[in-house]
């Protein structure tokens, strides 16, 4: 009775667990052996790895991803650093989250609308004397609207670790003689470590294969993973190059997580 | 006399509509160990907060040394605190906690390694150098918060009710280690807390603080016989308060009879309030007793009796004894003179040291 009370409940956890996660993976291994006229063979991660313009790709997609992480990670953390020490923190968190709640379409669109060559930021250049920028679609505006909206997933994490952080940590650290830099570098940052750590895989991993925002910010210049899967599959239909892109992807991504979630053992010698 | 290490003068501490300190006035000698004790809430870890430089007064001063160091901020003032959570830095193991401080300070590699070893010896935890903080006990973290306070060699260590989290076995035996460890360091210990077991046990000096104010400063024997009114009396140990009043000096009179007492300086007729602590309390047979009280209930505390009795005015009375008596029995209750202490009402600690000093030799 209580048994069967209990799988009612996992029921459809299993369920979305086995559609939505464990067949789409399968699949995509499954496609990732398959050539375009639908032959068992290992050719696409031959080409994957001996081509260089996959190769490319994949250092494209994995140094972007990088410079978004950080310079997310470096706005975030003193960001989120001054906010848990407002007085109203959690309202002012939550204006920093409230833009993750509008669609990332419209997002892009509004930055398409702002740093096209007539938008408000070209206006107000003009304003100011300076001449006209060209910003969309370069690396730049790429990455840097890109960070835009990633930093409340960074910041999140990182501010419920500085929250989490007793008081008395830091009057401990002044006491024995720390200056507030020392504290910061010494204590805060330390003990904030699996904040960051949850801040850069949220941020990170979807970085690696950011699609839209590089064809309607970075101008389509920017090929990453992302772009290439999204090639494969609705133009030139390679469904089995796509998914071993995807395969690689995976694995990358299970890389991360394993890397950013090394618990830190330390020996008692 | 020793010289005076710490002195605050008139320390006001205001918040938008709340007083937490009132005109706080002491003197720390070297080498002597103080302790703050009220309640939750009177303002004794706000004194600590201000002397270590977490909090400023409001106004006042404070004085380190014979310096003013109300502006000189925390990790520059030769103080250390003993926190009630102990706030170990769980990002480090135990040597590195300790040795924090001096890095700090730019010691000598060579010299951390020998004072880190140094203090971790001094309580007992010489082998736990290289564990984890979340591999201590409770007992141990506190014994390690202390190396990592007296590492730096303070003048003064602050400690913020550090024994509340342990034990009642532990606490025992770390108010016996506190106390061989002050004179040992013969440093100035300065112990906030609430419990005034441990106040009465470890101290030289008491200050009782409530609301914000001290109310009354002294050695442990001092506070606990000769309490200057109801609230230390009530909260410093247990006893019986009786409103009554003074017939003349060295006689007093309550619940009807006359007693002699030890207490003079009073006006005629005075309303006073009289303490006599359970354990003063000898019970006799109904006839020898000074007064007659109705047992109601008695507690075996295990090396005593706590009997809770009624006299006829429905007065309650605490008495302790070594042995137990029936319930509903009608004893008698017999004290001397000095087991009395007599309090007046709304007497300032100047006023009734002075009265002391008048006919105490």
């Amino acid at each position: 009775m209580k048994k069967s009370f209990r799988a009612m409940f996992y029921t459809p956890y299993m369920m979305w667990l086995a559609l939505f996660v464990i067949a789409p993976v399968g699949l995509i291994v499954y496609y990732s052996f398959f050539n375009i006229s639908h032959q068992f063979t290992f050719d696409n991660y031959a080409t994957f790895f001996r081509s260089g313009t996959y190769l490319t790709m994949t250092a494209n997609s994995v140094l972007y991803a990088f410079l978004i992480t950080l310079i997310s990670l470096l706005i975030s953390y003193p960001m989120a650093l001054v906010i848990s020490k407002l007085k109203h923190r959690d309202l002012w968190i939550l204006l920093v989250i409230l833009p993750t709640w509008i669609n990332l379409l419209l997002k892009a669109y509004a930055f398409i609308g702002l740093l096209s060559h007539d938008g408000l930021v070209n206006n107000l250049f003009e304003l100011v004397g300076l001449p006209a920028q060209h910003m969309l679609f370069t690396d730049t505006s790429f990455i840097l609207v890109a960070s835009y909206i990633q930093i409340p997933f960074m910041i999140l994490p990182i501010y419920n670790s500085l929250t989490d952080i007793s008081d008395s940590y830091i009057k401990a650290s002044h006491d024995l003689g720390a200056t507030n830099w020392q504290t910061l570098t010494k204590i805060i940052i330390p003990m904030t470590m699996p904040g960051i750590k949850s801040g850069v895989q949220i941020v990170f991993i979807p970085s690696l294969s950011l699609f839209m925002l590089s064809r309607l910010i970075g101008g389509n210049k920017i090929i990453t993973l992302g772009t290439a899967v999204e090639e494969h599959f609705l133009t030139t239909m390679n469904w089995g190059m796509g998914s071993t892109i995807g395969v690689v992807l995976i694995i990358s991504m299970v890389v991360v997580m394993l890397f950013t979630n090394t618990k830190r053992k330390r020996g008692r010698n | 006399m020793s010289k005076t290490i710490i002195e605050l003068q008139h320390v006001y501490k205001k918040y938008d509509d709340f007083t937490a300190l009132k005109d706080i006035n002491f003197k720390l000698n070297q080498g002597e160990f103080y302790t703050l004790l009220g309640p939750s809430g009177c303002g004794k870890t706000t004194i600590l907060q201000t002397i270590a430089g977490f909090t400023d007064a409001t106004s006042g001063q404070v004085l380190f040394d014979g310096q003013k160091i109300n502006d000189i901020p925390a990790n520059k003032r030769q103080l250390n605190t003993v926190f009630q959570d102990y706030a170990l830095f769980p990002n480090m193991n135990v040597f590195e906690n300790v040795a924090f401080g001096l890095i700090l300070h730019k010691v000598k590699k060579a010299e951390v390694a020998e004072r880190v070893h140094d203090a971790l010896k001094l309580v007992q935890l010489d082998q736990y150098a290289n564990r984890e903080i979340s591999e201590l006990s409770g007992g141990q973290k506190q014994r390690i918060a202390i190396a990592r306070a007296i590492v730096n060699r303070p003048k003064v260590l602050l400690l913020d009710e550090p024994l509340s989290a342990l034990d009642a076995k532990l606490r025992k035996d770390m108010q016996y280690e506190l106390r061989s460890l002050q004179q040992n360091l013969g440093i100035t210990f300065l112990f906030v807390t609430h419990d005034q077991e441990e106040a009465l046990a470890m101290s030289d000096q008491i200050f009782v603080m409530n609301k914000g104010q001290i109310l009354q400063k002294g050695d442990p024997v001092d506070i606990y016989d000769e309490p200057i009114n109801h609230f230390v009396a009530d909260f410093i140990g247990e006893s019986n308060i009786i409103p009554g009043h003074m017939v003349r000096d060295y006689e007093v009179s309550f619940l009807g009879h006359t007693f002699e007492c030890a207490d003079a300086g009073m006006r005629p007729n005075e309303p006073v309030e009289v303490v006599i602590r359970p354990e003063d309390l000898v019970i006799t047979t109904p006839e020898k007793g000074k007064l007659q009280v109705k047992v109601s209930t008695q507690l075996f505390r295990g090396d005593y009796y706590e009997i809770l009795a009624y006299d006829m005015q429905d007065n309650e009375w605490l008495i302790h004894s070594t042995n137990a008596t029936t319930d509903n029995a009608i004893i008698g209750l017999t004290f001397g003179p000095n087991d009395m202490h007599v309090m007046r009402y709304n007497e300032t600690e100047a006023k009734f040291n002075s009265r002391l000093e008048t006919y105490e030799e």
